[in-house]
């Protein structure tokens, strides 16, 4: 292996675990806060994908400025996030708080399948690519290889924010302590005068914002087509559960270990790339079935 | 008694159906087939785990087939027996890792696992045929070289003598003690254990029992369509399983059928009417059984004898 080889794997490897992190820590928040795996967070992500491709699309017919190219990416998880997330928490996770789990899971993959066929109604089956915003912020050399400033600055900077930002609001704001007490135990929280619907509503919305962001800065350079969504509720479990359910930071550990050693495998044995994620999970599982990062009670 | 009038009814439907309208004769077959893989999942419903990833031992047992058929030409009766063995097998190494697990750790993994298969089999394209899939020559039966009608003739009604059988076999297994014990997985597995019963012992060999019946409908139906692609392990087709499991009901090794069969000719008929929204309706179909009926159809079924059980008391 070179070392243009090394500087590439380990570069589109750290790209991908930006993305992933930010999906895998919106799915690991709402499974902290209301203990529901939410398959539906897959679709979050591909429709947070589509509808920032259509605002690239969109500036282009209608010859906006192209400096609006990157703020579209946010306005379109900003948009879709809380619409979709109101409507799944409204609809259908807050009638099943507490319920059995297996109930959980098929009401949740009710909602991704039902969200699925939405994506391919609106987007129809040909795929989006729209790099326009990746090509705007121009490529570096780094030892030798070209590579572009989205991936390499943009979007580590914004996975660290969102990541920084939410340790901030869970532990030094009140709102963020809210969610910290319902998180150990919802009824105490609930005693102690937490309006614990209220605030699993916004985690739900703060969860589903992150994954749609994710799909919507992930548009720019990979290729948007039907099934990403699945793909990526996968991918983020993995994380989560490498990392243990519920906790954030693992969920950064995780993240990389799964970018790089895809990206890796993508470079040493192409044919191994799709399997390197469920590989490292099974391995992890089998040593530390709780996680990496659990620690015991 | 009620259940009991819709088995008959079901297996008088079967043979009917499928000698009075000839061209039905496939999504019989079809039906019975995937009855037998929800029967697979079933099995783990009633231990309150469920799959996601259950195609996957259809898949193995549809590429057992075509292999087998392709490499050795063997007799159709031997080519169902590798393939199911081949599928238990798969399920009896995989099932050493995976049961293991419980609630969303179990239905993941099943997915992830059946992600890599689909995966693998698309990629080696000079091997499996990537997502065009192998198709093999029309075996011989018994001995017997049938024609295309016969041979579909025959197919009917093993797959109904299977279907049958394995039904009787599902439903001795839930009132047995190994039966009785894998419910209790979902009831209360501490106290499973505290009788000095291994739940990792009793959650495997149920989850043989599933490998067997995904892998027994993936065979037959693999040699009722001659054609076998990775689309038969994919997310969706799991996801199909659970949702007849869910549609038919738990309570009894009917319901996975009777889901089967409203499944399959509804997707005959409507298909053509919802194409590009099937999994939009079944999706929502899904949510409206799960909070209006949650025992599925069997649930509706038993649920006429309960008032009068009521009265009594």
């Amino acid at each position: 292996m070179t070392t243009e080889m090394f500087m590439l794997a380990t570069l589109d490897g750290l790209t991908a675990a930006a993305l992933l992190f930010m999906v895998a820590l919106g799915l690991t928040l709402i499974f902290g806060v209301m203990g529901i795996l939410n398959v539906a967070h897959g679709s979050l992500y591909a429709i947070g994908g589509y509808v920032a491709a259509t605002f690239g699309i969109g500036i282009d017919k209608f010859g906006l400025p192209p400096a609006l190219y990157l703020p579209a990416l946010f306005l379109a998880a900003i948009l879709v996030g809380p619409l979709l997330g109101i409507i799944l928490e409204l609809g259908l996770l807050r009638r099943i708080l507490g319920k059995d789990h297996v109930l959980q899971l098929l009401v949740t993959f009710a909602a991704f399948m039902i969200l699925e066929d939405v994506q391919r109604l609106v987007w129809g089956t040909q795929p989006y690519f729209v790099s326009h915003v990746m090509n705007q912020f121009g490529n570096t050399e780094v030892l030798g290889i070209m590579y572009t400033n989205y991936q390499m600055i943009v979007l580590p900077v914004v996975a660290a924010v969102a990541y920084y930002g939410l340790r901030y609001f869970l532990s030094k704001t009140w709102l963020g302590r809210e969610v910290i007490a319902i998180t150990f135990h919802r009824e105490v929280a609930t005693a102690m005068g937490v309006n614990a619907t209220l605030v699993s509503l916004l985690t739900f919305v703060i969860g589903a914002t992150l994954g749609a962001l994710g799909g919507a800065l992930a548009s720019p350079s990979t290729a948007l087509m039907l099934g990403v969504g699945a793909d990526m509720i996968v991918q983020s479990f993995a994380v989560i559960a490498i990392a243990g359910l519920g906790q954030l930071g693992g969920a950064a550990l995780a993240a990389c270990l799964i970018g790089l050693g895809r990206s890796f495998a993508v470079y040493l044995m192409p044919e191994l790339a799709v399997l390197t994620p469920y590989l490292i999970m099974m391995l992890v599982l089998l040593v530390r079935p709780e996680g990496l990062l659990h620690q015991p009670a | 008694m009620a259940i009991r009038l819709v088995t008959v009814a079901l297996v008088f439907l079967a043979v009917i159906i499928s000698h009075a309208f000839p061209w039905l004769k496939t999504p019989v077959i079809f039906s019975l087939c995937n009855g037998l893989a929800v029967l697979g999942v079933i099995v783990l419903i009633r231990a309150g785990q469920v799959s996601f990833g259950h195609a996957m031992y259809s898949c193995a047992a549809g590429y057992a087939v075509v292999f087998s058929a392709r490499a050795y030409n063997l007799d159709g009766v031997l080519l169902i027996l590798i393939a199911t063995s081949v599928a238990t097998l798969f399920s009896a190494l995989l099932g050493l890792f995976i049961v293991r697990y419980r609630g969303i750790f179990f239905g993941m993994l099943n997915l992830a696992f059946s992600m890599v298969l689909y995966s693998i089999i698309s990629k080696f394209t000079t091997v499996t045929g990537g997502t065009d899939g192998l198709s093999f020559a029309r075996p011989q039966l018994a001995g017997f070289v049938l024609e295309r009608d016969v041979f579909e003739t025959v197919l009917l009604y093993a797959a109904l003598a299977a279907a049958l059988i394995c039904g009787f076999l599902a439903q001795r297994y839930f009132e047995s003690a190994p039966g009785q014990a894998l419910a209790a997985i979902k009831t209360n597995e501490t106290r499973l254990e505290y009788l000095g019963i291994s739940a990792k012992h009793v959650f495997w060999t149920g989850y043989l029992f599933s490998g067997f019946l995904a892998g027994l409908g993936g065979s037959l139906f693999a040699l009722a369509q001659g054609l076998v692609t990775p689309e038969m392990g994919y997310w969706v087709r799991s996801g199909e399983f659970v949702f007849i499991a869910i549609l038919g009901g738990a309570g009894h090794a009917i319901g996975a059928y009777l889901g089967a069969f409203i499944f399959e000719f509804v997707r005959f008929y409507a298909a053509a009417l919802l194409t590009g929204a099937w999994q939009l309706t079944l999706g929502s179909v899904l949510l409206l059984i799960i909070f209006m009926a949650p025992e599925g159809l069997v649930g509706i079924l038993a649920r006429r004898r309960k008032p009068m059980r009521k009265k009594i008391m």
